[in-house]
C-alpha cells in the first residue's frame, strides 16, 4: 500500500530525513521508534503534506500513485489520515459540523450518499463508543477546552468516522495517563482491519503493549537503521537508544 | 474634501426638504410636537455635517451621501409590496406582532399585532390616542441628542411616522415585536425612521428592528431609536441592517437604563455602501446589566462604521461588549468603542472586545477601543484583534479531506458563530446564518 524510497526531506533548509525507506502492506501495523530529533514527526508530516516540509529527493507511492503530487485534502480523501501529536483547537466550529463535512467530502469522492445532520448524528454516536466519548462532545467546538487525553481521543474518533486506508499516529501516546492510553489504544485496535494499515510513530514502547505491531523500525538521524518485530521494541525498552546510536 | 460652499448647498437642500415636510403637517399635530420639530430644525440649521476632520468621523466620509439628490415621500407607496413578497423579510416568531414601514411610512395593511396581549402598545408613533400621546411626549427626543448631533437633529425635524412600543409595568411579552423598515424605492429617496421603546418597571420584552430592501437602489436611511428601560426591566434588542448594497444608512440608538435593568443588544450589519451606527448606552443608576454584541460583514467596497458608548454613571454596573467583523474584498470597517466610568462608579465591571477577520489582502479595519476611567476599584478590560484565517486551522481541515474553499467557509462561519449563536429566536438565527453565508458566497450546510 505504501512504498517510501530514499526519502529526503527538510524544514527551513535543514535536512531531517536522509534517505528513508519503508514498505507497508494492507493489514499491517508498523511501529516507528527513535530518539528525539530522529525525524519521526517529520515523516508523519511529510506523508500528510504539511507545507513547512520540503521533499528534496525520493518518492512515496501510495497504492501505486505518487502521493507527493497530491494536495493534503486530496490525500485525505484518498484515505490517508494523520492523528496529530498536538491537535489544535478550532473555536466556533462544532465537532459535529466538522466531522460531518469531512465525512461527506469522502463519501462524495467515493460515490456514496452524503449524510444529513440527523443521519450523521446516529453514525457519530456509534463511533463515539469506540473511544468512550460521551455525547456532550458533539456540539462542543473542535478540541476547545479539551484535555490532552480528550484531544487524542478526538483524533481517534475522527479516524473511526473517516475509516482511512493508511493511518499515521504521531506520538498518539505522548502525554496520556494510563486510562487514556488504554482507551486510545483499544480504539485503534478496534479500527485495525485486514484492508487498512497503521503506522505508529512513538518514542516509548508502552503503547505497543496494547497494540501489537507486525514490524518495528528504528529511525535514527533521518534513516531507518534497524527493523524487527515486537521483540525489538522490548530490547529498546531495556537498552535505550544509545545501543542503536553506537552501532 | 468638501468645500464650504458645497456643504452650504447640501444643507440648504436638506433644510428646504424639512420646511416642505413641516408644511405638510400643518394643523395635524399637537403643539408640543410641532415645537419639538421646530427646535430640531433650528438645531439642524446651526450644526454642520461632519467632515473627516472631526475626530468622531475621521474614517467615515459622508460627502458621497450628501451629494445625492433625494426625493421625499409623504404618502405611502407600497411599490408592489404585498404580504407575500414581504414574507421572506419577516420573522416567523413575530408575524403577528410586527409593524411594517415602507420607505419610512407606516403600512397598517402589512402590520399585524394580533399576538400582542392587552395593554402592550405597538403603534405608529403619532397615533392619536391620548394615553399614547402623553407617554410619547414624556420620552420622545429626551434621550437622543438633537441639540448637538446633526443627523439626529435632521431626523427629529422630520418626526412623522415611526414605531412606538410601550410595555407597561410588570408585563412580560412572549412574542417578539418586530419593527420592519423596508425600502422599496428605485430612485434616490431619503427617510427618517424613528423608534421609541418604553419598557416599564419589571417588564420583559424582545424587540427586533430590521432595515431591509429587496432591491439595489441608492437611498438614504437616517434613523434614530430611543430605548428607555425602567427599573428591573429586561430588554432584548436585535437590530438587523441589510440595506441595499448602494444605500446609505446612518443611525443612532440611544439607550437609557434605570437601576437594576438588563439591556442586551445584538446589532448585525450586512448591507449598505456606507453605514454608520452609533449605539450609546447610559447607565444612569446602580446594578444594571448591559450586553452589546455586534457582527458586521463587509464585502466589495462597503464601508461599515460602528461607534459605541457605554457610560457607567453609577456604581455596581456590569457591561459586556463583543463586536466581531468579517471583511472581504476591499471593504473597510471602523470600530470605536468608548467606555466611560465616571467618578464614584465603584465596582464597575466593564469588558470590551473587538475582533476582526480579514479574508482578503485589501480589506482594512480601523479599531479604537477607548476607556476613560475616573474612579478606582473597577474591573475594566478592552482588546482588539485583526487577523486572518489561521494556516494551522486550514491545514487541519485539509488533512481531514475538506477542500480549501469549504474550509475557509467553515472557519469564517466559526468566527461569526459566537455572536450569531446568542440570537435566541431560531428562525431569526437561521435567516441570519443564510444571509451571512450567502454574502460570503459560500454555501454550507450547518446546523
Amino acid at each position: 500500500m505504501l512504498e517510501i524510497r530514499n526519502l529526503h526531506a527538510s524544514i527551513d533548509g535543514k535536512e531531517i530525513l536522509k534517505g528513508l525507506n519503508l514498505t507497508v502492506k494492507a493489514g499491517e501495523i508498523h511501529a516507528i521508534m527513535g530518539p528525539n530529533g530522529s525525524g519521526k514527526s517529520t515523516l508523519a508530516k511529510v506523508l500528510v503534506g504539511h507545507r513547512h516540509y520540503q521533499v528534496t529527493q525520493g518518492e512515496v507511492l501510495y497504492e501505486g500513485r505518487n502521493l507527493l503530487e497530491l494536495e493534503p485534502d486530496e490525500r485525505a480523501r484518498e484515505g490517508v489520515f494523520l492523528a496529530f501529536q498536538y491537535p489544535i483547537e478550532i473555536p466556533g466550529v462544532s465537532n459535529a459540523n466538522f466531522l460531518r463535512m469531512a465525512y461527506n467530502e469522502k463519501a462524495k469522492q467515493e460515490g456514496r450518499d452524503e449524510l444529513d445532520p440527523l443521519e450523521f448524528d446516529d453514525l457519530l454516536r456509534e463511533k463515539m463508543k469506540i473511544v468512550e466519548m460521551d455525547s456532550s462532545f458533539i456540539n462542543r467546538a473542535v478540541n476547545e477546552g479539551f484535555s490532552g487525553g480528550e484531544k487524542k481521543r478526538n483524533e481517534i474518533l475522527q479516524m473511526a468516522v473517516l475509516e482511512p486506508k493508511l493511518a499515521v499516529l504521531d506520538e498518539t501516546d505522548s502525554g496520556l495517563d494510563i486510562d487514556a492510553l488504554r482507551i486510545v489504544a483499544n480504539g485503534v485496535s478496534k479500527l485495525a482491519t485486514r484492508d487498512n494499515a497503521i503506522i505508529l510513530v512513538t518514542h516509548y514502547q508502552r503503547l505497543l503493549n496494547y497494540i501489537e505491531p507486525d514490524f518495528v523500525h528504528v529511525l535514527y538521524k533521518g534513516r531507518i537503521v534497524k527493523s524487527g518485530d515486537k521483540e525489538l521494541a522490548l530490547e529498546l525498552e531495556q537498552k535505550g537508544y544509545d545501543w542503536i546510536k553506537a552501532a | 474634501m468638501i468645500n464650504m460652499s458645497q456643504v452650504a448647498i447640501e444643507k440648504d437642500n436638506y433644510f428646504s426638504a424639512y420646511r416642505l415636510f413641516a408644511k405638510t403637517r400643518e394643523g395635524k399635530d399637537p403643539a408640543w410636537l410641532t415645537h419639538l420639530r421646530e427646535r430640531a430644525g433650528q438645531s439642524f440649521e446651526s450644526l454642520d455635517f461632519p467632515t473627516t476632520r472631526d475626530e468622531e468621523w475621521k474614517y467615515t466620509n459622508v460627502a458621497p451621501i450628501l451629494k445625492v439628490p433625494y426625493r421625499q415621500v409623504f404618502d405611502l407607496e407600497t411599490d408592489g409590496l404585498t404580504a407575500e413578497s414581504l414574507a421572506p423579510m419577516t420573522i416567523a416568531e413575530s408575524r403577528q406582532s410586527q409593524l411594517v414601514f415602507i420607505n419610512g411610512l407606516f403600512s397598517s395593511e402589512l402590520s399585524d399585532l394580533s399576538a400582542l396581549p392587552d395593554g402592550i402598545i405597538a403603534a405608529n408613533l403619532l397615533s392619536t390616542s391620548t394615553e399614547q400621546a402623553e407617554l410619547v411626549r414624556r420620552h420622545l427626543a429626551v434621550y437622543a441628542d438633537y441639540h448637538r448631533e446633526v443627523f439626529t437633529a435632521l431626523n427629529t425635524a422630520h418626526l412623522g411616522d415611526g414605531a412606538f412600543v410601550y410595555i407597561p409595568d410588570g408585563k412580560v411579552v412572549e412574542a417578539p415585536i418586530h419593527l420592519l423598515f423596508v425600502s422599496t424605492t428605485e430612485e434616490p429617496l431619503t427617510s427618517h425612521p424613528r423608534v421609541l421603546i418604553v419598557a416599564g418597571k419589571g417588564s420583559v420584552a424582545t424587540i427586533i428592528e430590521s432595515y431591509l430592501s429587496p432591491g439595489e437602489a441608492v437611498y438614504f436611511t437616517n434613523a434614530v431609536t430611543e430605548v428607555f428601560a425602567a427599573q428591573d426591566s429586561v430588554i432584548t434588542h436585535y437590530r438587523l441592517q441589510e440595506e441595499s448594497e448602494h444605500a446609505f444608512h446612518i443611525a443612532t440608538t440611544q439607550v437609557y437604563q434605570e437601576r437594576e435593568s438588563n439591556y442586551s443588544s445584538y446589532a448585525i450589519s450586512l448591507g449598505g455602501e456606507i453605514t454608520r451606527h452609533n449605539l450609546n448606552v447610559m447607565l444612569s443608576d446602580e446594578r444594571t446589566e448591559t450586553t452589546i454584541d455586534g457582527l458586521y460583514v463587509g464585502t466589495g467596497k462597503q464601508h461599515v462604521d460602528n461607534h459605541t458608548v457605554i457610560d457607567h454613571q453609577k456604581p455596581y454596573c456590569n457591561s459586556h461588549q463583543l463586536y466581531k467583523g468579517i471583511l472581504d474584498g476591499k471593504a473597510r470597517a471602523v470600530f470605536n468603542g468608548k467606555i466611560f466610568v465616571r467618578e464614584g462608579a465603584l465596582l464597575t465591571d466593564a469588558r470590551q472586545m473587538n475582533k476582526n477577520l480579514l479574508l482578503s489582502g485589501q480589506a482594512t479595519v480601523d479599531t479604537k477601543p477607548q476607556l476613560e476611567i475616573f474612579t478606582d476599584d473597577v474591573k475594566c478590560s478592552h482588546g482588539a484583534t485583526v487577523g486572518q484565517l489561521e494556516d494551522e486551522e486550514l491545514f487541519y481541515l485539509a488533512s481531514r479531506g475538506i477542500p480549501a474553499e469549504r474550509a475557509r467557509a467553515l472557519l469564517t462561519y466559526g468566527f461569526a458563530e459566537d455572536v450569531i449563536s446568542k440570537i435566541k429566536l431560531k428562525s431569526a438565527r437561521e435567516q441570519l446564518d443564510r444571509m451571512v453565508l450567502d454574502k460570503l458566497h459560500q454555501s454550507l450546510e450547518v446546523n
